[in-house]
């Protein structure tokens, strides 16, 4: 570039310029918005190593002594039980975490495929949107109650099918509970497929059909998944609706192998039920203030391997889709 | 811009247009047997598109209306005019993209070969199949070269083997004159392409369908100039095989590569404040960019209008 020979701007305004660019005029409010949000950050990650810690060392006298007798113990009714574990809670945790993924899961999918692709845009279902969305933020106790006089009092599904107080009837329960969740994050998935891919695959003929199994769903898989499994996380986590379905609280006995799906139609406990009953006998055996701590552990491990899974998932999917 | 046209105007100068139109239309054809040799008998066969009267809404909005035109075969189309004209809307007609939309509603005649395209029996995806896009943005999928083109041939049924989906592909990437870039990395993501070769590969992926129209959308305004030359220079080698529709902004690009140039104008009804498209006039290039019998056609390819 050629600049004129003769200055285009005068000596005294290159000085006023260099005066401005190089002034360090302080930005306050963006300053201060920056570290609000940094504060809020540090609390929460404040919160949750307190947390963690707290479990973490209320558990300790457990869980420094043989974790794994702890994991393949069963309830017993004194704290000082060598025998005392959680081996009925995992059973059940697991077998919930089953239903939720073999009914939710396509179920959810299914409609929000169904909502987001082949659905007019009408006020009847913009009206099932709103209802979806909102039976997502409906209480837990709800659901219990809702499984309560469908899957467990005295009618022909209880009789036939879920056996009444059982897991069978807590996962079900479970699986209503996630399924707007499921449909929701679904359908924010969907809806990230860019257009132009879509509109490239109807350019060559492609169909409906075509477009939703080779583009849309490939594309939106990592969505969809990450969705599901954090739903399923929160199902696990559900203390409530087991209740209201039946899950002991103390005096169990059975103790199925966790591929057992006999004991399925049998009286059950899960992990948070657990927690719950040991935090309440604390009282009357201090004891238990540990075993619930130590059975709170467990369940995070349980949990942050799903969602370990999860992510790990979610990585091959996108890899696929970026190759 | 054009508020000042009445309704009778315009129905006026329609019809002055569609009764000059086929007498206009003959003059490219002479120009055509000279470029390719297998196109003499043109004045005989019939354009592969003929609208009539065509128009679209999006609900209760006219989009796009009064677009009479013949598109002949082996020849390329160009559609010009200022933003929010219709040409676009017009294009994705053609191969019935617009029925992606909702809202969408088509009116009037649009014969492909003779057939109605918005007849109830016609399939769109057969339509689609037959009439290739382009669209603006490069649109290539998220999986490899390679399974970028072979996937319209292998929702249409055309090769299930892996010997004959070579083939197209290695065809397909040779006309849109990509091979010899890619041949090394066909199994490598399409999203690692440079701009101008993603819609080169996007042209490829089109033409491996093997359609006879390519309808392509400003398939250049987000190229620089080097990829642009080198899409247009793509565009005058595969119109012996082709015929092509393209929509531009760039009205020295409709001059350099179309045979006839269609220039859309807007027209803002003075009830609703609503804009309509409107197709002022089809002719030959030549004729569009020197002596165009419509005054807002002039002010347009001078740069005085729009």
């Amino acid at each position: 570039m050629s600049m004129p020979s003769v200055g285009v701007v005068s000596n005294k305004d290159k000085e006023r310029i260099s005066r401005t660019v190089r002034s360090t005029s302080k930005d306050v409010k963006g300053r201060v918005f920056v570290f609000s949000l940094l504060f809020a950050l540090a609390i929460t990650l404040l919160i949750l190593v307190v947390l963690l810690v707290q479990v973490l060392v209320d558990g300790w006298p457990i869980l420094s002594d043989d974790p794994w007798a702890f994991v393949t113990g069963t309830l017993r009714s004194r704290s000082d039980d060598p025998l005392l574990g959680v081996s009925q809670g995992l059973y059940g945790s697991f077998w919930i975490a089953m239903f939720v993924a073999a009914l939710a899961f396509p179920t959810g999918v299914a409609a929000a495929i169904y909502l987001d692709e082949y659905a007019p845009h009408n006020r009847f279902t913009n009206f099932l949107e709103l209802v979806i969305r909102n039976l997502a933020g409906v209480p837990s106790v709800v659901y219990g109650l809702l499984g309560l006089s469908i899957f467990v009092s005295d009618n022909w599904f209880s009789r036939n099918i879920t056996g009444g107080q059982s897991l069978v009837s807590a996962g079900l329960t479970l699986a209503i509970l996630v399924l707007p969740i499921v449909i929701i994050t679904s359908q924010e998935a969907l809806r990230a497929v860019p257009n132009g891919i879509k509109e490239g695959a109807y350019g060559v003929g492609a169909t409906k059909w075509d477009v939703i199994r080779g583009q849309t769903l490939p594309y939106a898989a990592p969505g969809i998944l990450t969705g599901t499994l954090l739903s399923m996380s929160r199902a696990i986590g559900e203390a409530a609706p087991l209740i209201l379905v039946g899950a002991v609280t103390g005096g169990m006995t059975a103790d199925p192998q966790i591929w057992d799906v006999t004991a399925l139609k049998d009286r059950f406990t899960a992990m948070p039920t657990l927690i719950q009953t040991w935090t309440q006998q604390s009282g009357r055996d201090a004891g238990f203030a540990a075993a619930a701590a130590a059975a709170i552990v467990v369940l995070l491990v349980f949990v942050l391997l799903l969602n370990i899974s999860a992510i790990l998932l979610r990585n091959r999917y996108e890899k696929k889709r970026s190759t | 811009m054009t508020d000042s046209i009445d309704e009778g105007e315009m129905t006026s100068t329609m019809t002055d247009q569609a009764d000059q139109g086929a007498p206009a239309m003959s003059a490219p054809h002479i120009d055509m047997s000279i470029a390719s040799e297998h196109v003499e008998d043109l004045s005989d066969v019939p354009p592969v598109f003929c609208a009539r009267d065509l128009e679209v809404s999006y609900g209760e909005f006219k989009a796009v209306k009064d677009v009479s035109m013949d598109v002949l075969e082996h020849e390329i189309t160009a559609f010009i005019g200022p933003s929010g004209c219709g040409k676009t809307t017009i294009l994705r007609c053609f191969n019935r993209m617009n029925d992606l939309i909702e809202s969408s509603r088509v009116e009037g005649h649009l014969l492909y070969h003779g057939v109605d395209l918005y007849d109830s029996k016609v399939d769109p995806v057969e339509v689609r199949r037959r009439i290739g896009m382009v669209f603006q943005k490069p649109n290539p999928f998220p999986k490899s070269i390679y399974d970028n083109i072979a996937y319209g041939p292998r929702v249409s049924g055309m090769a299930k083997k892996k010997d004959a989906l070579d083939e197209i592909v290695e065809t397909s990437l040779r006309k849109a004159a990509l091979w010899d870039e890619v041949k090394d990395r066909l199994e490598e993501s399409a999203l690692g392409m440079s701009g101008g070769q993603q819609q080169r590969l996007c042209i490829a992926r089109a033409i491996a369908v093997n359609p006879d129209v390519l309808l392509m959308d400003e398939p250049c305004s987000a190229l620089d100039p080097i990829a642009t030359g080198a899409i247009e220079d793509l565009m005058r080698d595969i119109k012996s095989e082709y015929t092509i529709v393209i929509v531009t902004h760039n009205m020295q690009q409709a001059a350099r590569v179309s045979d006839q140039t269609a220039f859309f104008s807007v027209e803002v009804n003075p009830h609703s404040d609503t804009r309509t498209g409107v197709l002022v006039e089809i002719d030959t290039t030549e004729k569009m960019f020197s002596n165009p019998s419509d005054q807002r056609t002039e002010r347009y390819v001078t740069g005085r209008f729009g």
